[in-house]
């Protein structure tokens, strides 16, 4: 039997997605893949598969689907309530869907979630990559009805869970300097680092408006910038003195002051932020910066070793209650996890 | 004519992101600091620095992205002034393999509704500004923003109009838009604050084919006026839109 998912419903920005598709920038095409690359290792080390694997990216709406054979998943990002046959599923684990299953994800409270699929989803390659990039015109978003194609599986565990990087409740990005941050008076550079913003409710993969009390933020001058080469992370403050952090399907190009970059490997901590909370920003010095990007890479090629089994012996589990409290997604009972 | 860099304070390396380099030749956009961005970055990819994962030109400047695991930034940087000092590249020709591009177009009409207000702004007809679009071949100076998507240049002084203030919600593909002495022609739909004066059949970005980029930095695009009535002819030709190409170096 074919081994596929049938997608049942499926709420604005679902889209296939992986690590993107590095080196077209010279042609103007932006990397693009999933807005939490981190989420993404992670449900690869939850399936222990490669991370190069394409998974289903949520974008705060819903998703319902169903699996035509037996299929490990995992369950990553910004946690929504999951339910398999009615039955809540963990977040930020793995576990096996019998043939047939239906697994329905909802109550999302923003950010990106992902679905992981033993074997990932087999979309043609386009370019290097089976990404969706929306604003380049490859791929779409997934509609009810569609049907998605898996990879062959090498098997696995699964009911194994870990506790992922803080991310998902705001707080301060790092940016190191631009090439125009100098271009934004010394002032200026520190009201912005002391302001505290909101993600604005327009967003989409190309970028992220941040919107805070007060006067907007803005350059000396009416100064023209050739445009150049601009990367993810970058803050642009546009006309209106908003910030808008561009992300991974951004424009090559651009013409903006920008005021910083925020680091990689904060991103996450972008994207994840739920609508009403509070982000700031502070700058690092590029020594600094580079350490932190070679820690959090070292940090996510140990991801395998913080797996531990979802299924656990209440004796052993001296938080049990917390842990129910805190996810509000399991019963005591479901701690069994789906029966393999 | 000797072209030496314009001040002495260029050519600059600067970083960019926590793992990229930015090397400009100029702050504004000249012939010479154009050229000298698409053979730096030939001899970047060419020299096959330690690390260096991906290269890119703008306008005026080279950017390059590294594997912050594989070299840091002050070994690199050396690696890149070193570089730089190898030639002078605001001298260097352009790059061999360029086409020029013969690329019908239909100016004006309710497919390009801003001819007349770019016009204006320009100080001359919609027919003498049609005229001008099409008296010289333009270069490819840059490919960015969108996938294949080209800054063709350098239009007469009069064409230094600003960009508007609004930006227009939408134009097609294909579109062909004016500001800053260049003209952009659009690869995907897009919102954009350039003014929309042509319309083109052309498919720049054509992911489904083995080659799916249409045009590179240093081409040529001769655009040839066409009547509304021979556009929607030649719109259900081709993806290339009646565009025909040929080799200029």
């Amino acid at each position: 039997m074919i081994r596929e998912i049938v997608v049942h419903r499926a709420g604005p920005g679902v889209t296939i997605q992986d690590m993107g598709r590095a080196g077209w920038l010279a042609q103007g095409l932006s990397r693009g893949g999933a807005a939490d690359r981190l989420a993404l290792a992670e449900g690869a080390t939850l399936l222990n598969q490669p991370d190069d694997l394409a998974a289903i990216e949520i974008a705060g709406s819903f998703l319902g689907l169903e699996a035509s054979t037996p299929t490990r998943i995992a369950l990553t990002g910004a946690p929504m309530r999951a339910l398999c046959n009615g039955d809540p599923l963990a977040w930020q684990s793995s576990h096996a869907l019998q043939a047939g299953a239906r697994l329905e994800l909802s109550g999302s409270a923003g950010g990106y979630s992902y679905v992981h699929f033993g074997g990932g989803i087999a979309a043609d390659v386009i370019l290097g990559a089976r990404s969706a990039h929306l604003a380049a015109g490859l791929g779409q978003m997934l509609e009810a009805q569609d049907k998605l194609a898996l990879g062959a599986d090498s098997g696995g565990r699964v009911g194994m869970t870990f506790t992922p990087l803080p991310r998902f409740d705001g707080g301060t990005l790092r940016l190191v300097e631009t090439p125009q941050t100098r271009l934004f008076s010394q002032a200026e550079r520190t009201r912005f680092t002391q302001t505290p913003f909101r993600k604005d409710a327009r967003a989409n993969r190309m970028g992220q408006r941040l919107v805070a009390e007060g006067a907007g933020f803005g350059t000396d001058g009416g100064l023209s910038i050739l445009s150049e080469t601009i990367v993810a992370g970058d803050v642009q403050i546009t006309g209106d003195g908003a910030p808008f952090v561009l992300l991974s399907e951004c424009q090559t190009t651009g013409g903006y002051p920008r005021i910083g970059t925020v680091l990689p490997c904060d991103l996450p901590r972008l994207v994840q932020a739920p609508a009403n909370a509070s982000l700031r920003f502070t700058f690092v010095p590029l020594p600094e910066a580079a350490a932190l990007e070679r820690l959090e890479a070292a940090r996510r090629d140990a991801l395998r070793s913080k797996l531990r089994p979802l299924i656990r012996n209440p004796h052993d589990m001296p938080d049990l209650l917390a842990y129910q409290l805190v996810s509000g997604m399991t019963r005591g009972d479901e701690l069994e996890g789906p029966s393999t | 004519m000797p072209v030496t860099p314009e001040t002495p304070k260029w050519p600059v390396i600067q970083g960019i992101g926590v793992d990229g380099f930015l090397i400009t030749f100029n702050d504004s956009l000249t012939e010479a600091a154009n050229r000298a961005a698409l053979a730096f970055r030939a001899a970047l990819d060419g020299a096959g620095l330690c690390g260096v994962e991906e290269t890119s030109t703008s306008l005026a400047s080279v950017y390059l992205r590294f594997d912050l695991r594989a070299v840091d930034h002050e070994t690199l940087r050396a690696a890149l002034a070193a570089l730089l000092q190898q030639a002078d590249w605001y001298a260097a020709p352009l790059p061999t393999g360029r086409k020029l591009w013969r690329v019908p177009a239909v100016f004006g009409t309710a497919l390009a509704p801003q001819l007349k207000e770019a016009a204006s702004l320009a100080g001359l007809s919609p027919d003498q500004a049609i005229a001008e679009f099409c008296a010289h071949p333009l270069r490819v100076q840059a490919i960015g923003f969108a996938p294949g998507q080209p800054y063709l240049g350098q239009l007469p002084p009069q064409w230094d109009i600003p960009r508007q203030t609004g930006l227009t919600p939408r134009v097609p593909e294909g579109a062909l838009a004016v500001a800053i002495r260049q003209m952009v022609l659009f690869s995907v739909s897009t919102p954009t604050g350039w003014r929309h004066v042509g319309q083109t059949a052309l498919r720049l970005f054509q992911p489904d084919q083995p080659d799916p980029f249409i045009l590179r930095p240093g081409d040529e695009v001769q655009l040839v006026p066409v009547t509304r009535a021979e556009f929607e002819n030649i719109r259900q030709s081709d993806a290339l839109g009646g565009a025909t190409s040929q080799a200029v170096a």
